[in-house]
């Protein structure tokens, strides 16, 4: 097959001379085998690559003066620019938006996760007229444009005097999420044995009582990935809060980045808004890190169902 | 106890259901309702106009621009990046060389491509906007500089800036951010097929791409299928939007050539101050999302095969 497109893969060749061996001495062994696994090896490596430069180059810029950024692209920085990141953190108000974000994906999250297992196991453990309808209705919203709602949410938002609060973002954003959320939970409740809250039950405990302490601890796994998803798109979130929260002062992180970008842009000020990217990318990374395995389980979960 | 169960029910139930009327379930009623009236969203004054909206919107050129960019995201969007997934997906499980007792074997390494290949996917579509954005400068970008160091310099695209090209910059944006998370959701599918199957394959003498086409795409279709429905709403919703507004000019332009649906409902409620237009362009968007769904899972219904 296309044995010249894969340079990756074979070991980069100094001097013209390897160079020519190498293709000379693939064809002699050609079986399809490892023609195919060079190949897709190499096709593999190339796609590594267009993932990590791009963030790699932005851990660079955010390091270099904003003169290395324009004329020298890709050349290491002369020395660790700390400047920059201070800079984004004081001046172009990242602390503020962090503390923003943090405020509103912890109480969202939170909320979210205690209002969607209630909804979720009663919806899965009890026969009551409704029921289906009710589940239905909630996992409805899973399909529909949040654009088209967006609109009046505005104004019914503005009616209650929600609009550029923290704490009207966060009832909108468990608002949400409680579709997804409900329909995670109520399978994965449907799992759970009957048995133990029966016992519970037996032994005198009430509902609410079976709920909170034999219930909830028995879900955690799923409690967790479920928990994962809502922390990632609610940390990412965007467009409610473009909409809902255009106070100044509250705004939350992909807002300032946003507004970063266009401010520091007329100040060609490159080097802070690499700073505030790199900054903002951070936490992620170090959560995608140490909690790799289920920060996968829990994005593709919703999918795999 | 049945008293106490029901109050138990209504007890827990009670707060959710009411936020989620609230906030989801009543502006979704009343965007239907405000699509067939002349609401600016300023005042509160405001009439039934019947279909009024709808015929302006019938004969209204932005509306069928973004039409027809939103039809096209969603056509290419699903097929290359599920086309891209599934062939790294396939390398990373079975492209590997044949070793001793094993008939299929992944790649060296494959692991460490996937903790990379998702990473993109836990980070926010407006940190990856705003760095693509600044590597489509055309000035002092990343892609324009490469071009010059390696010689063509007078190959300079405007990329963002060039109406031909702006809207497939966003969909490179787009692709790169989530192929990672579907070469994970197919390398579990295709993990938990039979190694027999490919061994019977391979007995008879099949390749590789038989062996692809014939096991491994036929097993995995229900997977694809889902991951063909969530691209599609994700080319007609949320991620989009956010990257057609950060990343191009205007945002929509440049001359329109970027703009799509969910973009031209938000730019008509909330800078043109016509709410009641602007929920009848939504309705629209909701047509074509249920029309998409409804296309995905008529073509893609097969005989399920049980292993």
């Amino acid at each position: 097959m296309k044995v010249t497109e894969t340079p990756p893969a074979v070991p980069s060749p100094r001097s013209p001379v390897t160079k020519k061996d190498t293709p000379a001495g693939e064809p002699a062994k050609a079986t399809e085998g490892t023609v195919l696994n060079v190949f897709s090896h190499g096709m593999l490596v190339i796609w590594a690559v267009l993932v990590v430069m791009p963030l790699l180059w932005a851990v660079m810029a955010s390091f270099k003066t904003d003169d290395a950024i324009l004329s020298t692209p890709w050349s290491l920085p002369d020395r660790l620019h700390f400047e920059n990141w201070s800079r984004a953190w004081t001046q172009a108000h990242m602390s503020d938006y962090f503390l923003n974000t943090i405020l509103v994906v912890g109480g969202s999250l939170i909320g979210t996760l205690l209002l969607g297992s209630m909804a979720a196991y009663v919806l899965a453990r009890f026969d009551f007229p409704g029921n289906r309808f009710i589940y239905f209705l909630f996992i409805g919203g899973m399909s529909f444009p949040i654009i088209l709602a967006l609109v009046p949410l505005f104004f019914v938002m503005n009616n209650m005097g929600l609009l550029n609060s923290v704490h009207g973002l966060i009832l909108v954003y468990i608002a949400y999420s409680l579709p997804f959320t409900v329909f995670f939970l109520t399978s994965f409740f449907r799992t759970l044995p009957t048995s133990i809250a029966e016992a519970a039950m037996l032994d005198g405990a009430s509902h609410t009582r079976t709920f909170f302490q034999v219930m909830l601890p028995m879900a955690k796994p799923g409690l967790i990935s479920v928990g994962i998803f809502n922390f990632l798109g609610q940390w990412n979130q965007y467009m409610l809060p473009t909409v809902l929260n255009t106070d100044p002062d509250g705004k939350v992180l992909s807002q300032g980045l946003v507004e970063l970008a266009t401010s520091q842009g007329y100040k060609g000020d490159w080097s802070g808004l690499f700073a505030g990217l790199v900054m903002a990318m951070l936490p992620v990374l170090a959560a995608y890190i140490v909690f790799q395995r289920q920060v996968v389980a829990g994005l593709t979960a919703g999918a795999l169902k | 106890m049945q008293h106490g169960k029901y109050r138990f029910i209504v007890g827990f139930l009670v707060v959710p259901l009411a936020l989620y009327a609230i906030f989801v379930i009543w502006p979704f009623v009343q965007s239907i309702y405000y699509s067939f009236t002349d609401w600016t969203g300023l005042s509160p004054d405001f009439k039934m106009v019947g279909f009024d909206n709808y015929s302006r919107m019938l004969d209204d050129p932005i509306f069928w621009k973004s039409l027809q960019h939103s039809v096209l995201l969603v056509l290419l969007l699903p097929l290359v990046t599920l086309g891209l997934a599934l062939f790294f997906a396939f390398m990373l499980n079975v492209g590997g060389r044949r070793r001793k007792n094993a008939t299929v074997a992944g790649v060296r390494g494959s692991s460490f491509y996937k903790i990379a290949y998702f990473f993109p996917q836990v980070l926010s579509i407006v940190i990856v906007a705003l760095l693509f954005q600044f590597a489509f400068n055309p000035t002092s970008g990343m892609l324009n500089s490469t071009l010059k160091a390696v010689g063509l310099r007078s190959l300079q695209p405007d990329w963002l800036g060039d109406p031909n090209l702006a809207l497939y910059c966003v969909m490179v944006v787009l692709i790169w951010s989530t192929v990672g998370f579907f070469v994970v959701l197919f390398s579990a599918g295709m993990a938990s097929i039979p190694k027999d199957f490919y061994e019977a394959a391979l007995l008879d003498g099949a390749d590789r791409v038989t062996t692809f086409f014939k096991i491994t795409l036929p097993l995995l279709w229900d997977t694809v299928q889902s991951g063909w429905v969530y691209m599609g709403i994700l080319a007609l919703g949320v991620e989009a939007f956010t990257a057609v507004q950060v990343m191009t000019v205007g945002p929509g332009g440049p001359d329109y050539s970027t703009t799509i649906l969910p973009l031209y409902v938000y730019q008509t409620a909330f800078r043109d101050a016509q709410a009641g237009y602007a929920t009848t362009i939504g309705v629209g968007l909701l047509i074509v999302t249920m029309l998409f769904a409804g296309i995905v899972m008529r073509l893609g219904r097969r005989e399920r095969l049980e292993f």
